[in-house]
C-alpha cells in the first residue's frame, strides 16, 4: 500500500472481479496447451482420505507419461556427468565380470566350462550378464528413487508410481549400449542368432517386469525404513549366483536335488537369463517348465507390489 | 461466474508428534505389528493414540473460492497454511474431511522444485515445466519468454550449479511465473530474489489474476496480500478464524497479533557466555518490515560480562514515524563474521502506536496513507523567470 507498484495491482486484481471473465477464452487460445486446459476445465479433483487398498490409476499414470519420460530422461543424462569414460561405463562393467569369470572357469574347468552348447563361455556369460545387470541396476536404481526424490515428493504431486518406473527405465540405456558390444562380440565369435531372436523382446521385458516387481517393494519399504538401502546390494549380490548368469542352468541341474529344483526354479531371473541365451545365440530352448514358476512368482510381486505402493504413497510425503 | 472452483469441507490433518516410528527399524516395526493384537487386547482401543500425541495441524477447515477470486491465506507460523496448501495441492492426504477442486491445479510450493544442479538451464525448464504439469509443447511455446524472464539467456547451456543463488531463482521463478492453470495455489515464493525481481513477480502474479484464474496465496508479506488477493482468511492455531476482505483479513491478523506479542520474557540466557556479542533494539512496520534499528555496538556499548545485572536504556529524542502501529523487537545478536547469529530474540516485544495529529497546523493530519516516516522538508513556490 505504500508501493506504487502494489497500488496498480489493487485495480487489476479487483477488474475481473467485476466483468464476467474471459477465463475460458484464455485457457482455450492457448494453443497447444488448449486441449489439456480445455479437457481439465472439466476436470474435477476430489480430495479426501482413501481407506483400504487401491489400485493403480492407469488413466492418471498415462496423463503423466511426459513426466515419466522427462525424469527417465534426466536420470539418463547426469548418470556419466562428470565422468571421463562416460557411457562406456554400461559396457566395462559387465566385460569385467564376463573376463574375471573366464579366467577362473578356465583355471577350475578347463575341460568344460558351464556355457551352452558350442558357444564360446564370454558370449554365453556376456549375453546372460546384460539380462542380470538390466536387473540389477534397474532395482539398485528403483529402490533408492524415492528417498532421492524427497524434495520433489514434499513439495508437489504427481502420481509416485512415475519415480520408481522411471528409474527402471535408465538401465535400459544401458542395456542399449551393452546390447551393441555383445553384437559386435557374436559377430566376431560367429555365433549367429536363430528365429528365436524375435523373442527376445519378451525376455527383456520379463527383466523389466521383474526389476518392476522387487523394485516396487524395495523403493516403498526404503522410504520407511532405510536398513532396505543395505538389503538391495546384498540382494544384487546373492541373486547373480542363485541365478544362472556365470554358469547354465544345464550344468547344475544334474547336481540339484529334486526340492532344491524347486526352489531354484522360483527364481524369475533364471526364466529371463537362461531366454537371453536360447533367444540370442541360437542354442537348445530353454527349460520352459522351470521358468513358469518364476513368472508366477514375478505377476504376484508385482500386483501385490502396486498395492503396497499406493498403500505407501498416500503419506510418503510425511514420512519419506 | 459464481461457480466454485474449491470446496474446502471441515478438511484435517492429523500427525503423531512422537514419531518414533519414523526413524524405527524395520525389526522394530514387524516386533511392534507382531505384537500388536496382544497390546490392543491389553490396552483397549486406544493404543494408536497412547503411544502417540495427536497434533491436529489443521483441522475443521471449511470455506470456498469463487472463480477468479485471489485468496490470501495468513496466519503466524504453525497455524497450518503450509498443511492446508500440502493438502490441497495433493502432496499428503488429509486425515479427515474433503475438498474439491475444478479444473486444472497448479502448485508452487517451492521455486525451483526439481531443479537438478547437473543439468543446463535449458534442461531444467523443460524438467521444471514437466514436473509443474506443463506439457512439452506449451512449454517449447513458451521457452522464449521464459528466457527472458529470467535474464540468464547467456548462461542457458550451462549447468545450472554453477549458477549464483539469484540466476538461480530466477530461472526457476520464470518457468513457474509461466504456468498457466486454472486455480494457482502459491505458497510464500515471494520470499525470493532482489527487490526489483519480487516486484516483477508480483507484477507477474497480478497478470495471472487478471485473466480470471482462481489464486490461493499463502504469504507473511502483508502488503502483497493486500495488494494482490481480494479476500482474506486468517489461520489460527489450525483453524479458520477469519474469512472477507484481504484488507479486513490483515487488520484482523495484525490485531490477533497483538496477544501473540511477547511483551515480559524473562531471559534465560547466559550472555557471559557469549563473549561478543551486541544488543539491538528495531522499529517494525504494522506489516512486519523493519523500518529502522539501533544496536549498542554503534554506540561501543560493552557486552554484558559475567554476574552483571544491567538496565539498558535507548533514548530517542523524536521519533519521525508517521501515524499507525508498530512493533518493536528485541535481539542479541553474536558479533561472529559475515552471518551474525541471533542468541536471542523477542519478537513484538512492545507495540507502538503513533496517532495521527495536526502536526503542521495546517489542518493537514497525516495519516498511515502518507507513510512510513516523517522526513523534514520545504516547500518553496515561485513565479518561473522568462529569461
Amino acid at each position: 500500500m505504500t508501493d506504487q507498484a502494489l497500488e496498480s495491482h489493487v485495480e487489476t486484481v479487483t477488474t475481473p472481479a467485476a466483468t464476467p471473465s474471459p477465463a475460458p477464452k484464455a485457457s482455450g487460445g492457448s494453443g497447444a496447451s488448449g486441449g489439456t486446459s480445455g479437457s481439465g476445465a472439466g476436470l474435477v479433483t476430489r480430495i479426501r482420505a482413501s481407506a483400504g487398498w487401491q489400485a493403480v490409476d492407469l488413466s492418471e499414470m498415462w496423463r503423466y507419461r511426459e513426466l515419466l519420460i522427462h525424469m527417465a530422461m534426466r536420470d539418463i543424462k547426469i548418470r556419466y556427468k562428470q565422468t571421463v569414460l562416460g557411457a562406456s561405463w554400461a559396457v566395462i562393467q559387465p566385460l569385467m565380470t564376463m573376463l574375471v569369470f573366464s579366467q577362473l572357469f578356465s583355471m577350475l574347468m578347463p575341460e568344460r566350462k558351464p556355457t551352452v552348447g558350442n558357444i564360446p563361455y564370454s558370449v554365453s556369460t556376456f549375453c546372460a550378464l546384460l539380462g542380470w545387470q538390466l536387473f540389477a541396476g534397474a532395482i539398485t536404481q528403483a529402490s533408492g528413487s524415492l528417498v532421492q526424490n524427497q524434495s520433489l515428493i514434499t513439495k508437489i504431486y504427481f502420481p509416485r508410481l512415475i519415480v520408481p518406473c522411471a528409474s527402471i527405465l535408465v538401465p535400459l540405456a544401458d542395456f542399449g549400449v551393452g546390447f551393441c558390444v555383445l553384437l559386435l562380440l557374436m559377430l566376431v565369435n560367429g555365433v549367429v542368432p536363430g528365429v528365436a531372436v524375435l523373442a527376445l523382446p519378451l525376455f527383456i521385458l520379463l527383466a523389466v517386469l521383474c526389476a518392476m516387481a522387487v523394485g516396487l517393494w524395495l523403493c516403498a519399504l526404503n522410504a520407511l525404513y532405510r536398513d532396505f538401502r543395505y538389503i538391495t546390494p546384498f540382494i544384487v549380490q546373492a541373486g547373480m549366483f542363485i541365478t544362472p548368469v556365470v554358469y547354465t542352468y544345464q550344468s547344475i541341474e544334474g547336481k540339484l536335488t529334486d526340492w532344491q529344483k524347486q526352489l531354484y526354479c522360483l527364481n524369475p531371473l533364471m526364466g529371463v537369463v537362461e531366454g537371453f541365451r536360447w533367444s540370442l545365440l541360437g542354442t537348445a530352448q530353454p527349460p520352459w517348465l522351470m521358468m513358469l514358476p518364476g513368472t508366477i512368482v514375478v505377476l504376484l510381486l508385482l500386483v501385490s507390489g502396486t498395492y503396497f505402493f499406493r498403500r505407501v504413497e498416500r503419506t510418503i510425503a510425511d514420512v519419506v | 461466474m459464481s461457480d466454485t472452483i474449491i470446496r474446502v469441507n471441515g478438511l484435517g490433518k492429523r500427525y503423531r508428534i512422537a514419531r518414533a516410528d519414523l526413524s524405527r527399524t524395520f525389526v522394530e516395526a514387524v516386533a511392534d505389528a507382531a505384537t500388536w493384537p496382544v497390546r490392543r487386547w491389553r490396552q483397549g482401543k486406544d493404543v494408536e493414540s497412547k503411544r502417540y500425541g495427536a497434533f491436529w495441524a489443521c483441522r475443521n477447515v471449511s470455506f470456498e473460492v469463487k472463480k477468479g477470486e485471489v485468496v490470501g491465506v495468513i496466519g503466524r507460523n504453525g497455524a497450518g497454511k503450509s498443511t492446508l496448501l500440502k493438502l490441497l495441492s495433493r502432496i499428503t492426504e488429509p486425515t479427515e474431511g474433503e475438498a474439491e477442486i475444478r479444473g486444472r491445479v497448479g502448485s508452487l510450493l517451492e521455486v525451483g522444485t526439481g531443479f537438478h544442479p547437473e543439468l543446463s538451464g535449458r534442461e531444467n525448464i523443460f524438467l521444471n515445466g514437466a514436473i509443474l504439469g506443463m506439457p512439452k509443447a506449451e512449454i517449447a511455446r513458451k521457452f522464449d519468454e521464459i528466457v527472458a524472464f529470467s535474464d540468464v539467456e547467456k548462461f542457458l547451456d550451462t549447468p545450472v550449479k554453477r549458477y549464483s543463488s539469484g540466476m538461480y531463482t530466477r530461472l526457476a521463478f520464470a518457468v513457474a511465473a509461466h504456468l498457466e492453470p486454472e486455480v494457482l495455489i502459491v505458497d510464500e515464493v515471494l520470499a525470493v530474489g532482489d527487490a526489483q525481481f519480487q516486484k516483477k513477480c508480483l507484477g507477474k502474479m497480478g497478470d495471472v489474476a487478471k485473466q480470471g484464474r482462481t489464486i490461493l496465496f499463502v504469504s507473511h508479506n502483508m502488503a502483497a496480500v493486500q495488494g494482490l488477493c481480494n479476500r482474506g482468511v486468517v489461520l489460527k492455531a489450525g483453524g479458520v478464524v477469519f474469512d472477507g476482505s484481504s484488507e479486513d483479513a490483515v487488520a484482523h491478523y495484525l490485531a490477533g497479533s497483538t496477544e501473540g506479542g511477547e511483551h515480559d520474557r524473562p531471559g534465560h540466557f547466559d550472555l557471559s557466555r557469549h563473549e561478543n556479542h551486541y544488543r539491538r533494539v528495531i522499529f517494525k512496520s504494522p506489516l512486519d518490515q523493519a523500518i529502522c534499528s539501533f544496536n549498542t555496538s554503534m554506540r561501543a556499548i560493552e557486552s554484558v560480562k559475567r554476574g552483571d545485572i544491567e538496565r539498558l536504556t535507548l533514548q530517542i529524542p523524536r521519533i519521525p514515524l508517521l501515524p499507525g502501529s508498530y512493533w518493536i523487537d528485541l535481539q542479541v545478536v553474536q558479533v561472529q563474521g559475515k552471518d551474525s547469529p541471533i542468541i536471542d530474540y523477542v519478537d513484538r516485544a512492545a507495540p507502538l502506536q503513533v496517532v495521527a495529529a495536526d502536526v503542521f497546523g495546517t489542518g493537514y493530519s497525516l495519516t498511515s496513507r502518507d507513510g512510513l516516516v516523517y522526513m523534514d522538508g520545504q516547500w518553496d513556490l515561485k513565479p518561473l523567470d522568462a529569461a
